[in-house]
């Protein structure tokens, strides 16, 4: 398309050219223009896809979503509810990733963060549950449950600060750790071997609920949310955060002392996901398994990197793929792979057109004499590095 | 930081301190409420929903989702009436799951996985004018929810009848000598040391006993109910440790395709495993959900109360026994095992016959087993009458959960006693590690 071919003799003009666009060039109307067309788009095609493959005609297809989400075919608004409280669960991983991958620490350790914090507050409920009060029970299991998401994280951040070993792998074996450790603990648990173990064996023990049953997560999350995008956007150590995410180098030359931000950030991190589990297990579930966090802190990575690392647009991406998690559901399709196909999909064309937001297409207009260029394909070598550094 | 590791701490010291303190006993509900008569619904307008842990892709979901198809048809309900919910976390995702069929105007709700159960309750009491029926549970009739049902069947019978045909299998390959009698021993994958999985291989184990009297066998876990790697491993395993045929509960195809691998016959369980073991699979039970489906959507048509406690039989076509590889199992196996359903029709045989099993080298003559699942732990009936070990009779789901003589069970996992301590022992090993790291810290920063 853009490339040349050097063996011609005759220079020709490229097609068209892609242009990297200043920082802050594009209008913001033009951007959440580019992002309707492209979800317009994504829905497009996987309306086509759904026609085509599971023989669901569009309309009903894109009505049943909605009705999957928003619930208008029931008689109550539980579904419109169950959707805001999966968002803000969802929300919460995103949330709890963000600081840590502003600061470039590929933290793919939520999963098993979260799992220890469930797990660190099922083992209260499991062992303080009928012993003391119910009030006592949930003020211990609270502190646990943040503390051990906190230990989670911190651990590969020590290693990482001071012996710069790779995250990435570090915070991946720890969730498999987490899982096995929640595997371990159930078998301790069920006396009746079965490894499930039931909200029984943790005493009935929840957390109070506010208003109704899906409200406590909601609140909680939206507490966190707004707190943490004050905090990375005006606070001293948001600064440094991404200082340090931007180049240790600069971060150690302005007098940050980048170990203990690594480590201070990844307990931050860590302690949202302690919180994440709390919610899941002493505020929802009621008990702990090893689909608990059910790939969510995989799922939030993709949130938080869509919303770049803004809480308050990380709402919307959460928004979107908990759409299509709950819309895909009342297709009352038997195998989930089509589900997941057309989040797939979706994600994918939404990345896309981050694209578009970054370079701008240049189309030519058909002239001979125009040959300065040569090869246009991407005119600045280094932008898909600094496109990266602009989002943060 | 002291502050922190103060509060790690003493939450650590609280813990360890309420873990001695002892269980508290679970009050027993004394009155009695009968299960509830559901309203007849016109069948133009019963709405069915179903609640399943996986997709198709498991064997054991798949079952229920073909019995659901299947029920649905023959009662001539069309595709809006029935609404099929699948991989349904055992959390209250199942709750949340349940409350929306309702509130879509389900007047029928099933839900197939053990851990549904607490959550159908909790839907069961908030929606009283919907049927809830849990497949696998333990508690409906000690619950006193009108609207909750329990169902299960007996497949002990159906592994009784399996065990036949390896048991027949075994004295064909010991009367071509390839080895002798005494070196005859069986291997069997299961999920979880869980009363279910006990009950099915000691039936099992029964059957093949019963036409070669000097079989064992060898019982490994895998702690799961679906790993494909771990339940292939575990079958490999028992067979590098001279076991001669196997069977498994366990819902993957890793059993089966070990063996069809190592060419040792397969008795395979949930469905026929012939396309995966041509040359190894000899038969397979299975419980058919068709007709307990069609039963309980019946009954809110018609109107007609159920059991809080179902159990399906051979002779309420709930337990089957699926296709016999003639190219695989011994002369005459068809033969033996229409004789065994014949007899146990009429009633003369029972598979837990305490003449025919002993325990530790006792004959039993009195069992309590813990029927009621309060949660205590604690057997409080008495199952052994009339010289058998009454199982499914006071509660559908299986409690026979005795360890046999001539069946080795090997596991890994800590021990009712001991796993206890496990906890205790870990958390402070955990924390330790932790404090040691906030040291590490501090002596680095020191020396800077």
């Amino acid at each position: 398309m853009g490339f040349i071919d050097h063996k011609e003799k005759t220079v020709r003009e490229p097609l068209f050219q892609i242009i990297k666009r200043d920082k802050d060039a594009i209008k913001l109307w033009k951007a959440i223009l580019i992002r309707a067309i492209a979800i317009f788009g994504a829905f497009i095609v996987i309306s086509i896809l759904a026609w085509t493959m599971m023989k669901i005609d569009p309309i009903t297809f894109i009505s049943k979503m909605f009705d999957g989400v928003f619930g208008f075919s029931t008689s109550s608004n539980r579904r419109i509810w169950i959707t805001v409280r999966n968002l803000a669960i969802l929300l919460c991983f995103a949330v709890a990733l963000a600081p840590a991958f502003k600061m470039k620490f590929w933290n793919i350790g939520a999963e098993g963060q979260v799992l220890m914090g469930g797990l660190a507050c099922a083992a209260c409920m499991y062992y303080l549950g009928g012993v003391i009060p119910d009030a006592l029970v949930w003020v211990i299991m609270i502190v646990a449950g943040i503390l051990t998401g906190i230990i989670w994280a911190v651990i590969p951040a020590i290693f990482k600060a001071f012996w710069n070993t790779n995250e990435t792998l570090f915070t991946l074996m720890m969730n498999y750790v987490a899982i096995q450790l929640v595997k371990f603990f159930t078998d301790i648990w069920v006396k009746d071997g079965s490894g499930t173990l039931t909200t029984r064996h943790l005493h009935n023990i929840k957390l109070p609920e506010i208003g109704n049953a899906y409200l406590l997560p909601v609140i909680v999350v939206a507490t966190l949310t707004i707190l943490m995008f004050v905090y990375l956007k005006y606070s001293k150590h948001g600064y440094e955060l991404s200082v340090v995410g931007e180049s240790e180098n600069t971060a150690k030359y302005i007098g940050v002392n980048v170990k203990k931000v690594i480590i201070r950030t990844m307990a931050l991190s860590g302690a949202i996901c302690g919180i994440a589990g709390i919610l899941l297990v002493g505020g929802i579930n009621g008990t702990v398994n090893t689909s608990t966090a059910g790939g969510q802190g995989f799922t939030g990575i993709i949130v938080a990197w869509l919303g770049k690392f803004n809480p308050i647009y990380m709402v919307l991406t959460a928004f979107l793929l908990v759409f299509l998690n709950r819309g895909t559901v009342a297709l009352n399709l038997t195998n989930n792979a089509f589900s997941n196909i057309i989040t797939g999909i979706v994600i994918f064309i939404v990345l896309g057109c981050e694209f578009f937001i970054v370079y701008k297409i240049k189309l030519h207009k058909k002239s001979k004499h125009d040959s300065t260029k040569s090869n246009n394909f991407i005119s600045d070598k280094s932008a898909v590095t600094d496109a990266q550094k602009e989002e943060t | 930081m002291k502050k922190l590791l103060t509060l790690a701490l003493a939450v650590l010291l609280a813990v360890g301190v309420t873990t001695f303190v002892a269980n508290f006993s679970v009050a027993k509900a004394d009155e009695k409420v009968e299960p509830a008569t559901p309203v007849a619904v016109a069948k133009e307008n019963i709405k069915v929903g179903f609640i399943f842990l996986h997709d198709e892709s498991s064997t054991y979901d798949l079952n229920f989702i073909e019995a659901a198809r299947a029920a649905a048809k023959s009662i001539g309900l069309n595709d809006n009436q029935v609404i099929l919910r699948t991989n349904v976390e055992e959390g209250d995702a199942c709750y949340d799951t349940a409350a929306e069929l309702a509130d879509q105007g389900c007047n029928v709700i099933f839900a197939d996985s053990f851990g549904h159960e607490s959550y159908m309750i909790k839907a069961a009491k908030e929606y009283t004018n919907v049927q809830f029926y849990h497949a696998t549970g333990t508690r409906a009739h000690t619950e006193n929810v009108a609207n909750y049902h329990n169902a299960f069947a007996a497949i002990y019978e159906g592994r009784y009848l399996a065990g036949i045909a390896a048991g027949m299998k075994l004295n064909e390959m010991i009367a071509a000598e390839k080895f002798t009698a005494a070196e005859a021993k069986m291997g069997y994958v299961g999920a979880f040391p869980y009363a279910e999985v006990v009950s099915g291989y000691t039936s099992f184990y029964l059957g093949a006993k019963s036409v070669c009297p000097t079989v064992t066998m060898e019982v490994r876990y895998t702690n799961s109910w679906y790993d494909l790697n771990a339940e292939k491993a575990t079958a490999e395993a028992l067979i590098a440790n001279g076991c001669k045929l196997i069977s498994q509960h366990a819902d993957s195809l890793g059993a089966p395709s070990a063996c069809e691998e190592k060419k040792v016959p397969n008795v395979s369980y949930n469905g026929s495993t012939k396309a995966t073991g041509p040359n190894t699979y000899i038969v397979s039970s299975k419980i058919n959900w068709e007709p307990y489906m069609k039963m309980i959507i019946q009954a809110s048509i018609d109107g007609t109360a159920i059991p809080y406690d179902w159990t399906g039989t051979i002779a309420t076509g709930s337990v089957q026994i699926l296709e016999l590889n003639n190219a695989v199992a011994a002369e005459g196996t068809q033969a033996a095992i229409d004789a065994a359903i014949e007899k146990f029709e009429a009633g003369t045989l029972h598979v837990f016959d305490t003449s025919k099993f002993t325990v530790k080298g006792e004959t039993l003559t009195s069992y309590l087993a813990d029927v009621d699942d309060l949660g205590d732990f604690v057997g409080e009936t008495e199952v052994i009458k009339d010289g058998y070990f009454h199982e499914s009779e006071f509660r559908s789901a299986p409690y026979f959960d005795l360890r046999i003589d001539g069946i080795t069970e090997v596991t890994d996992t800590p021990q009712n006693e001991s796993k206890g301590c496990g906890g205790i022992v870990g958390a402070p090993a955990v924390f330790g590690l932790i404090a040691l790291g906030f040291v590490a810290l501090n002596k680095k920063r020191n020396i800077r």
